[in-house]
């Protein structure tokens, strides 16, 4: 089959490999119909997570019909069952997962002791997405193996575009839980910086959620556009530096109740000293992660808010302003999705209308375009914000 | 290919300009070692001599500018840096043309290298920041994307019915008073 591979940093390719197979009773193999790159990926294809081998298939958003079922997973699946696949990998027994907290399933990463070194303890596995969290090829590709599938699928109903179903994978269930972990009143402002794919959909969660007011921060101008489009009032900080300032000014000097970073480890340097400092950190080696956003968002918060992080973070950061987060009493809450903790609501929402989630795609392309799109993406060339891959 | 956008554009990693810069950013940090670790052959070649502490802190300067060139997504700033930097390798080397009568030869040549290289950098800097406004500019109309098939206002709200899992509320005492 053919599938996007990893072979280094800045460096994927569309190659001809293996056709994957049953190596589990749990297992099934799914002919995928959509899939898509995000911005995790990103983080990978930069090479700022460690844990990739070369040879590695990517991806995590996948959605597809079944072709091959395992005994054991025979009683939830069959043979022409349509799925999307969450990018967490659960097998719905162990602790963690009866709690609800998939995400940080306790025996889904068959690389174990590298997740507890990493982290101290393991958490999830997940699909294509380095050897820390289990190695397992990607589905960004035009078949995928998906171990414990019994428990790891969201059956979709036909008659529903793969447009509408693809995102509750990760993107829209990842901007929903960072919403919702804000727990937001109507009398909420909710602040978001990063209007990437997960921006956009924390964005158009917190107004479903009922924010009195969302406020979206980013520098590329469609995607401000676009969240605009969405219900948010935006700021472009290239041409206000001053965000905490500005944010201030917004909520008569007391700051937003709630923040969202939906940025993660590559926030971009914007001539401001701690970002200049993080990246220089993060070239010598000394930090693998830059906080410029975390830093803005702990200082404008307002006392006694939430701090919600969905961004993707992966080692180690310097220079953090844990007196202000203490003294404040600010509430974090991070974490990888719990993707099949909400999306049987997240679907029941998209088919009655609420919500129709392909707002965000904005390049569709065949399998063989998939290492040229990262590039578009990752440099945020020709309005790409969200790329959908057909294989 | 299907883009539901127009044509490719932007400071990406094919434009040609970047690809110079990427050649600049190399160039740099040779440079910038021969500065460091050759530096009297070097004053010694173009009558500088007394000069070494100079050209050791301008060789400093060309690794540190090439590092950032080739770790930037943008070099546009880096590469304007390299314009300023070569203001003052030629105002360092004119400063060699009194008294140097010897060597006057070996001075025009390293100034008249130093004159290209400043024009290159001139032209990269000028492409890359002309290709920056270019990319500030939205090349897609987003502004239709609401997402919400109701429209926003009938949206706003519509999901207050989530009961927010337990685990999920903030605590209590951080709640708003009377909610």
């Amino acid at each position: 089959m053919k599938a996007l591979v990893w072979r280094g940093t800045q460096d994927i390719r569309c190659e001809t490999v293996p056709d994957p197979e049953i190596e589990d009773a749990r297992d099934v193999v799914i002919k995928v119909t959509s899939c898509a790159i995000c911005g995790s990926d990103l983080h990978l294809y930069d090479h700022f997570m460690p844990g990739m081998k070369s040879g590695d298939i990517m991806g995590h958003e996948t959605m597809g019909e079944v072709v091959e079922v395992g005994s054991a997973a025979k009683s939830k699946l069959k043979v022409g069952d349509r799925i999307v696949v969450p990018f967490t990998i659960i097998c719905g027994e162990c602790d963690q997962c009866r709690r609800g907290n998939f995400s940080v399933c306790e025996r889904s990463n068959r690389n174990k002791p590298l997740g507890d070194a990493a982290f101290g303890h393991t958490t999830a596995g997940l699909f294509g997405y380095t050897h820390l969290t289990g190695g397992y090829a990607g589905g960004q590709a035009e078949y995928l193996r998906e171990p414990f599938s019994d428990a790891t699928h969201i059956k979709v109903p036909q008659g529903i575009d793969d447009d509408k179903l693809l995102f509750l994978t990760d993107i829209f269930p990842t901007g929903w839980q960072a919403a919702v972990q804000c727990d937001i009143q109507p009398t909420d402002t909710v602040v978001n910086w990063g209007c990437g794919p997960v921006g956009q959909m924390a964005i158009r969660s917190a107004i479903l959620l009922g924010a009195k007011r969302v406020i979206a921060i980013d520098r590329v101008p469609e995607r401000l556009a676009m969240a605009e489009a969405g219900g948010a009032e935006v700021i472009n900080y290239d041409e206000e530096p001053n965000i905490v300032a500005r944010l201030n000014d917004m909520t008569d000097g007391k700051g937003p109740e709630k923040c969202i970073d939906s940025v993660g480890l590559e926030a971009h340097a914007t001539g401001a000293v701690d970002a200049i400092y993080d990246r220089v950190q993060q070239a010598t080696l000394m930090a693998t992660d830059r906080i410029h956003v975390l830093r803005q968002m702990i200082m404008v918060c307002r006392p006694a808010g939430v701090l919600s992080i969905p961004g993707v973070y992966g080692g180690i950061a310097d220079k953090f302003p844990i007196g202000a987060l203490m003294n404040k009493g600010l509430t974090v809450r991070t974490g990888q999705t719990h993707v099949n903790r909400w999306t049987d609501d997240l679907l029941r929402r998209i088919e009655e209308g609420q919500i129709d989630p392909s707002f965000v795609i904005t390049h569709t392309v065949g399998l063989e375009d998939g290492p040229e799109m990262y590039k578009t993406f990752r440099d945020k060339q020709d309005g790409c914000i969200k790329v959908v891959i057909k294989p | 290919m299907s883009h539901s956008t127009k044509g490719a554009r932007g400071i990406g990693a094919h434009s040609t300009n970047e690809k110079i810069a990427r050649g600049l950013g190399w160039f740099s940090i040779g440079l910038g070692i021969a500065e460091l670790f050759a530096t009297r052959p070097l004053t010694r070649a173009i009558g500088l001599e007394g000069k070494e502490t100079i050209v050791r802190a301008y060789g400093a300067r060309e690794i540190a500018t090439g590092v950032a060139i080739l770790m930037s997504h943008d070099p546009t700033p880096w590469i304007w840096g390299r314009v300023g930097g070569d203001a003052l390798d030629l105002a360092t080397l004119a400063t060699g043309l009194e008294g140097n009568a010897g060597r006057r030869t070996n001075l025009g040549l390293a100034m008249a290298a130093v004159t290209g290289v400043t024009m290159l950098d001139l032209a990269v800097a000028r492409g890359l920041t002309a290709e920056k406004s270019l990319a500030d500019e939205p090349v897609a109309d987003y502004s239709d994307r609401t997402g919400f098939p109701r429209g926003i206002e009938a949206s706003r709200g519509a999901a207050r019915d989530l009961d927010v899992p337990a685990d999920f509320r903030i605590p209590g005492p951080l709640r708003p008073y009377g909610t």
